[in-house]
């Protein structure tokens, strides 16, 4: 077993299905030559040829609607969106186009396009360099929204969404592309070399989309997560002294609801924590669903911690950033209700 | 054989390691370009999109008839604009390598098409600018303190700490906000023309873009509504040869110059020697009175090398030549205007050296001052409740309520999520749990 970091592994499963699938192609805006600003794709090109691994023109309308075009004419195409901030120029051709082409062709057409793209803060991006907006893209039927939080299911989960025949969506949080980060910014970077999630097969494997992982077994309150909140929800666990369950989403559409909800009917109590804004945010789909699905279960209102509804301002990352402190100040919340 | 479709992938002439080439950039000589009324017909002008307009000759006398006979008062002020500017830039990227930053984005090389095209503007037209023309905000006479308190994100920052370093604003200065997005202000701008045209006014709107980013949709945005309306703008595009580590052919400049998307459009296209101050300002200028005399917009292609990284994340050694700026044929816009002021006898290397010093301890003095409203290293520094305001003109009650959720947390005083405890207290308690 190799170690790898969030972006070796990324760059291993394009590596191994350009090498399985003729039909897997990768492009992107500085991703050929360069290997992407931040390496994800180092060294494909060189190796697959550049008919295979392309640089683009910087237009990401173009790079979505070019990648249904090839996805239509029998190719698998994995699009870059260098920062997931950038995305809007191509969100016709994502909503209107790649999510539903099958549905009005009745599956004559459809384009199983893969979309790349980093998203979230805490590296000083400010507001067009930090933006999470995964739940913008839940809200699209017919596109699955995938967000890893390890190199392991990093790589597993990408290779699902490259062989898969439905479009995706795979947020990338490029706070741990390095490291897993627990929210505190002070305290030195830990490599992915010292966290079991960086210990990566160097062959091909899968991660199934539409499953979750128990990340952490426990009994007070379930905490769900995902990217980057997974491990800062583990610290906040530590901070509050609870007995929680940490339950990583891992694949956000489609939702595995039987894991969300077992966990939650086993606690009694929940906490959902994301990095996005909260108002309409992908949490309140999750506090719905844990409602429905688990309202006898549960003992005391399911609570949000969320990053605050503002854009991501850049002096105050970490005041924005929904660290330990306050997931932690609402694992107690919750602990107390009842 | 068969005859089957083969994908064309554009090469740059050199990659690191080999020798610069810039032999596909085409140079018109000095003075050759006629220069036709600003009035002309589109399908007059349109010989200008292939061709360099260039006043600036090897022997740096100013030749031919796109010489703007500028004094050589202005000459020697653009020579301080444009200096300044790039002291500017060096000290604020080596604030960012200290880590008194966060960000930084140079404009070395490409002084002369902010700087010339700004001074051939009027104070009341409004500029929309791209994050690689920052020499427009020197000419309109910014404080530098200001721009360094918005790149330190400090208790002086004019965007209250929200935006990256160098994507500023001046509303009173009528330079609009650069956005971290591309290219959104091209099209942006040619709305800002259209409400003065439908105003009846004389101010103008120029906009900048990198040739990269004319890639986006947004440019074509904006070509069809500036022509269709023949909105009183000025769209220039910055060739500058390199989008991060893509080259201008990746923008579609292989073939065909940037200038002629111009009479594709229907509207004029110069192409532009983008180091030549004088050619700069003489082409912004004839754009201008075209665009007063509701002559409608013009496309600009100014040809010019970034000589600096995209930005401080930014190794351009990774993808092209090191020293590919030296073999640049356009030169130093720097050292081509003063060594004309010098030709002309209007400049000397010594009071050059003394500028030099003098705008040194000028960037000296305004980086200390600046410092002492804060770094990222040193207070003092913003209050962080500010992030909550300017979202909606008022504050709507969910962000009174997040604000006051944030001063509980930084404070600790009642302690955290102590109103979300006082809501829950007022609801009905939840339902036992099942068995």
């Amino acid at each position: 077993m190799a170690h790898m970091n969030m972006v070796q592994a990324l760059n291993s499963a394009m590596d191994i299905m350009l090498e399985r699938d003729p039909r897997v192609v990768v492009f992107g805006e500085d991703v050929g030559y360069f290997g992407g600003v931040f390496r994800v794709t180092d060294g494909l090109q060189r190796k697959h040829g550049e008919h295979r691994v392309l640089d683009t023109p910087i237009a990401e309308g173009g790079i979505v609607a070019a990648a249904i075009g090839m996805g239509v004419n029998g190719l698998k195409p994995v699009a870059e969106i260098q920062f997931a901030d950038y995305i809007y120029p191509a969100f016709d051709q994502v909503v209107s186009e790649l999510a539903r082409l099958r549905y009005r062709t009745a599956g004559e057409f459809s384009a199983p396009v893969t979309i790349r793209t980093p998203c979230g803060g805490g590296i000083r991006g400010g507001q067009t360099h930090s933006q999470s907006p995964e739940g913008i893209f839940t809200h699209v039927c017919g596109i699955k929204v995938v967000m890893p939080s390890t190199p392991y299911d990093a790589k597993g989960l990408l290779i699902s969404s490259i062989e898969g025949d439905d479009p995706v969506v795979f947020f990338e949080p490029k706070r741990i592309y390095n490291g897993p980060f627990d929210g505190d910014p002070h305290k030195p970077a830990v490599p992915w070399s010292a966290h079991p999630g960086g210990a990566v097969p160097e062959g091909y494997y899968t991660v199934p989309i539409g499953r979750a992982e128990i990340v952490r077994p426990g009994s007070d309150v379930t905490v769900l997560a995902y990217g980057t909140m997974v491990h800062v929800a583990e610290a906040a666990v530590r901070l509050a002294g609870v007995d929680a369950e940490i339950v990583d989403v891992r694949t956000l559409a489609p939702l595995d609801v039987d894991t969300l909800c077992s966990s939650v009917n086993k606690t009694g109590r929940c906490v959902v924590v994301h990095e996005a804004t909260r108002f309409s945010g992908y949490g309140a789909e999750l506090v719905a669903t844990v409602q429905e699905e688990c309202f006898w279960h549960l003992e005391a209102p399911i609570q949000r911690v969320t990053g605050w509804d503002t854009p991501y301002p850049h002096a105050f990352e970490w005041e924005y950033f929904p660290g330990p402190a306050r997931i932690a100040a609402a694992l107690k919340t919750v602990m107390e209700a009842a | 054989m068969t005859p089957r479709s083969r994908l064309h992938i554009p090469y740059p002439p050199a990659r690191p390691g080999d020798k610069p080439d810039f032999s596909y950039v085409q140079i018109s000589p000095a003075g050759a370009v006629p220069r036709p009324e600003s009035k002309a017909s589109v399908r007059e002008l349109e010989s200008l999109a292939g061709q360099m307009v260039r006043v600036l000759g090897e022997d740096s006398k100013a030749v031919g008839p796109w010489n703007p006979h500028l004094e050589p008062q202005d000459l020697q002020v653009g020579l301080r604009h444009m200096l300044l500017t790039r002291l500017f830039d060096d000290r604020m990227q080596r604030m960012q390598r200290q880590g008194r930053m966060s960000f930084y984005m140079k404009s070395t090389g490409e002084e002369a098409v902010a700087v010339a095209a700004g001074m051939a503007l009027l104070p009341g037209d409004m500029l929309f600018p791209s994050y690689r023309v920052q020499g427009l905000q020197v000419v309109r006479g910014r404080s530098l303190v200001e721009l360094m308190c918005q790149c330190l994100s400090n208790t002086r920052d004019m965007c209250k700490g929200r935006q990256m370093p160098v994507m500023y604003h001046w509303g009173a200065g009528n330079i609009f906000s650069i956005s971290g997005n591309l290219a959104t202000q091209f099209p942006q701008a040619v709305g800002w023309a259209m409400a003065a045209a439908i105003k009846g006014e004389d101010r103008l709107a120029a906009t900048w873009i990198g040739e990269g980013s004319s890639a986006e949709a947004d440019f074509h945005h904006a070509m069809t509504f500036a022509q269709v309306y023949r909105a009183p703008v000025i769209l220039n595009v910055v060739n500058n040869q390199w989008a991060i580590s893509t080259f201008q052919g990746f923008a579609g400049g292989e073939v065909q110059t940037f200038a002629k998307r111009g009479p594709g459009y229907g509207m004029p296209g110069i192409r532009v020697d983008g180091n030549d101050f004088l050619a700069v300002y003489a082409v912004t200028q004839w754009a201008a009175e075209r665009a007063r005399q509701s002559g409608g917009p013009t496309l600009i292609e100014h040809v010019t090398y970034r000589a600096a990284a995209h930005s401080t994340s930014d190794d351009p050694s990774r993808y092209r030549p090191k020293e590919e700026w030296k073999a640049w044929p356009l030169g130093d816009p720097i050292n081509r205007l003063k060594q004309h002021l010098i030709t002309l006898g209007e400049w000397t290397e010594e009071r050059h050296a003394a500028l030099e010093k003098e705008l040194e301890a000028h960037v000296t003095a305004c980086w200390k001052e600046a410092a002492s409203y804060g770094t990222l290293t040193e207070g003092p520094t913003l209050d962080p409740a500010t992030m909550f305001e300017d979202v909606y003109k008022e504050m709507p009650p969910h962000l009174v309520r997040q604000r006051q959720q944030l001063l509980d947390l930084t404070h600790s005083q009642p302690p955290p999520e102590a109103h979300e405890q006082h809501d829950l207290d007022r609801r009905p308690r939840p339902v036992a749990k099942e068995g």
